[in-house]
């Protein structure tokens, strides 16, 4: 108690350095657990974004690709799949539903799928949370309806009611938009912070109405082309769609199912479990993510050396104050353990900065995170993984103020009470 | 014979790798002693305070405080007989200056439970005891609570005597304590310590290189002549 008393009034002598000192250490506490929560949040988003779903499959090709554009909206499909075979599966007795996916259209960068209203009823995300309207109803009978997702709602600011061109492709400035055939804004999805947040959802039969009239790739010139009312009273039965999620009576047959549906024979068809192909996805990004985190504790440690550096720096000026200290009966051992608890007050307050930084970042950049990048950071007390950091650094702190406190230690038994400097 | 407060026999003493600095055949401090010891600077003074206080051990040779060997002590026993048994004033900055006065005062206490337990027993409480001190040095007890860095130089040097006379240790080691302080106080601060010396039966061991305060004391020792390592010091 007396040490940590005097090394307390130690520093309050030296504030202006000690305060800096923590100000480095709060930083770069500050940037791991960042690093960290980001982390966590990233993972856990991510492995979240779909859940309840048995089997995603499309056309035969690397699950990890299967995985980007049927779930993630990334990237393009290699090849369409006929109706018949996702009819073939949808009335498998093992299957208990079945979601048609169909992509590649999109609206001023957000992607659209055609899908059915089994999407609504069945499609799960997080832990098993089904898709909820936050306004209005999913697209039903009328084939040029559509539903957006809440951040493709906001960002364009669409509201009920609204009608909007669909554009051909999925780049960002396409230039065949399919602007005779308008849809209206029906629905509009709560957040979920999942790529569903970012998708513009109508029905196969709006899918297929847009595409009824094109020829190779190309829209019908002149009087070939069709209107929407036209198209209304075609038949828009689909022909062929990218992919399809299924849910199956009992997990046990997953694999069953799974092989049965890679020997398809009417197409060289692919299905995948999510959770594996989402681990394969993941592993492929954890390089990155763990470069990040070593960065960080690397930032810890310069945090830390800056703390060495100030107590080494200190100890020269501190001669007198040891000697003193000899005087009045501290052994050398008091004069090392007070150096240490130097430290650890340092590192203690520069922790307790950190995570003061901490919170008020995240309450800061909470909202924009989400709104951007679908991140949702909690602002919530930091758990056993990051306690653990937490006392990994304070454990480092320590061991590093031995330098120090030996160095000190030795200068205390040579000095002894001379402290004529 | 009662057994000498400080007893030196035969002491040899040599910082590492430089030549013999101290060789003392015999000093010896009574109970309730005033001795002035002198020398100029560079003759070893403070060394020899070093090795009474058993921060440095004697190459060869005894150094008895209170009849115990200091060498043949550990390390810590060492430490501990010192903060029981003596004081210590120095030139100047004696104080931490970061700590309040009383905190100052209070030091020894904090190491020292036998020093705590004496200054309990005769004032009650050691902060009576720093109180009663202080007042007796002619500080005022508005002091106490102040930063020790604020006060002036002979304000911090009474301090430090309060430091080194509470709990009463039986020896008060001063080296140099008046150097920094002019004329009128340094016989003013003299005065103080001597009386609170007397009350409290400390012996003192002041060493300076001004005779001029020779006269105040019992005894007068000059180190060039008591150390047989330096015969001739470069006076």
């Amino acid at each position: 108690m007396l040490l940590l008393r005097l090394a307390l009034a130690s520093l309050n002598n030296r504030r202006f350095t000690a305060l800096l000192t923590v100000l480095a250490i709060a930083l770069s506490v500050c940037l791991l657990l960042t690093v960290e929560r980001v982390r966590n949040e990233a993972r856990a988003s991510f492995a979240s974004t779909i859940s309840g779903t048995d089997l995603v499959v499309g056309a035969r090709s690397g699950s990890v690709n299967l995985l980007l554009y049927s779930v993630f909206r990334i990237g393009n499909a290699t090849n369409n799949i006929r109706w018949e075979s996702f009819e073939h599966y949808a009335r498998h007795p093992r299957v208990s539903w079945a979601i048609p996916l169909s992509l590649g259209d999109s609206h001023r960068g957000y992607r659209v799928l055609g899908t059915s209203t089994a999407y609504f009823e069945h499609y799960r995300y997080g832990r098993r949370q089904a898709l909820q309207l936050a306004e209005g109803r999913p697209f039903a009978a009328d084939p040029f309806e559509v539903v957006l997702g809440a951040e493709v709602a906001q960002a364009l600011d669409y509201r009920l009611g609204d009608s909007l061109v669909l554009a051909h492709g999925v780049a960002r400035i396409s230039l065949l938009k399919h602007d005779d055939k308008p849809f209206r804004v029906v629905g509009i999805l709560a957040r979920t912070g999942t790529p569903v947040d970012r998708t513009l959802h109508v029905s196969l039969a709006g899918m297929q109405a847009l595409h009824l009239d094109w020829r190779n790739g190309m829209p019908a010139q002149g009087s070939a082309r069709l209107s929407a009312d036209q198209a209304r009273e075609a038949d828009l039965a689909p022909r062929q769609i990218t992919a399809f999620l299924l849910g199956l009576d009992s997990r046990i047959a997953t694999f069953a199912v799974q092989r049965e549906i890679n020997a398809y024979p009417g197409e060289p068809l692919l299905a995948v479990l999510p959770g594996v192909a989402l681990q394969e996805l993941w592993s492929l990004m954890g390089t990155a993510e763990q470069a990040l985190f070593v960065i960080s504790l690397f930032v810890v440690l310069i945090g830390l050396v800056g703390m060495l550096t100030a107590i080494l720096a200190s100890l020269n000026e501190r001669r007198r104050e040891m000697a003193i200290l000899r005087s009045v009966g501290a052994r050398p051992w008091h004069i090392a353990a007070l150096l240490v608890a130097e430290a650890l007050v340092l590192a203690l307050a520069g922790m307790l900065g950190g995570l003061a930084l901490l919170c008020l970042g995240i309450a800061a950049a909470q909202g924009p995170l989400q709104a951007h990048y679908g991140l949702y950071l909690p602002l919530a007390w930091p758990g056993a993984h990051e306690w653990r950091l937490l006392a990994a650094v304070l454990v480092a702190a320590v061991l590093m103020s031995a330098v120090p406190a030996w160095r000190a230690y030795r200068q205390s038994l040579a000095d002894g009470l001379s402290i004529r400097l | 014979m009662t057994t000498p407060l400080l007893d030196i026999d035969d002491l040899h003493f040599a910082w590492p790798g430089q030549p013999e600095l101290l060789h003392i055949a015999q000093l010896r401090l009574d109970a309730g002693e005033r001795v002035f010891l002198e020398g100029p600077s560079g003759s070893g003074k403070t060394t020899l305070l070093g090795l009474i206080g058993g921060v440095q051990t004697a190459s060869r040779g005894h150094v008895r405080l209170l009849g115990a060997d200091l060498a043949a002590l550990r390390a810590g026993a060492r430490d501990r007989l010192r903060v029981d048994h003596t004081g210590f004033i120095f030139q100047q900055f004696n104080l931490l200056p970061f700590l309040s006065v009383e905190a100052n005062v209070l030091l020894p206490c904090q190491f020292s439970a036998l020093r705590r337990q004496r200054a309990c027993q005769r004032h009650g409480s050691e902060r009576a005891a720093a109180g009663r001190l202080l007042e007796h040095l002619g500080l005022s007890p508005a002091l106490l609570p102040r930063r020790a860095g604020a006060l002036s130089i002979g304000q911090q040097q009474r301090v430090a005597a309060a430091r080194a006379l509470i709990g009463q240790p039986e020896l008060v080691i001063a080296d140099e304590p008046t150097s920094a302080l002019d004329a009128d106080r340094r016989d003013g601060f003299l005065r103080l310590l001597f009386d609170e010396c007397r009350a409290a039966g400390a012996s003192l061991l002041l060493v300076s290189h001004d005779r001029s305060l020779a006269r105040h004391f019992d005894r007068r020792l000059a180190l060039p002549e008591l150390n047989r390592a330096h015969p001739a010091t470069e006076r």
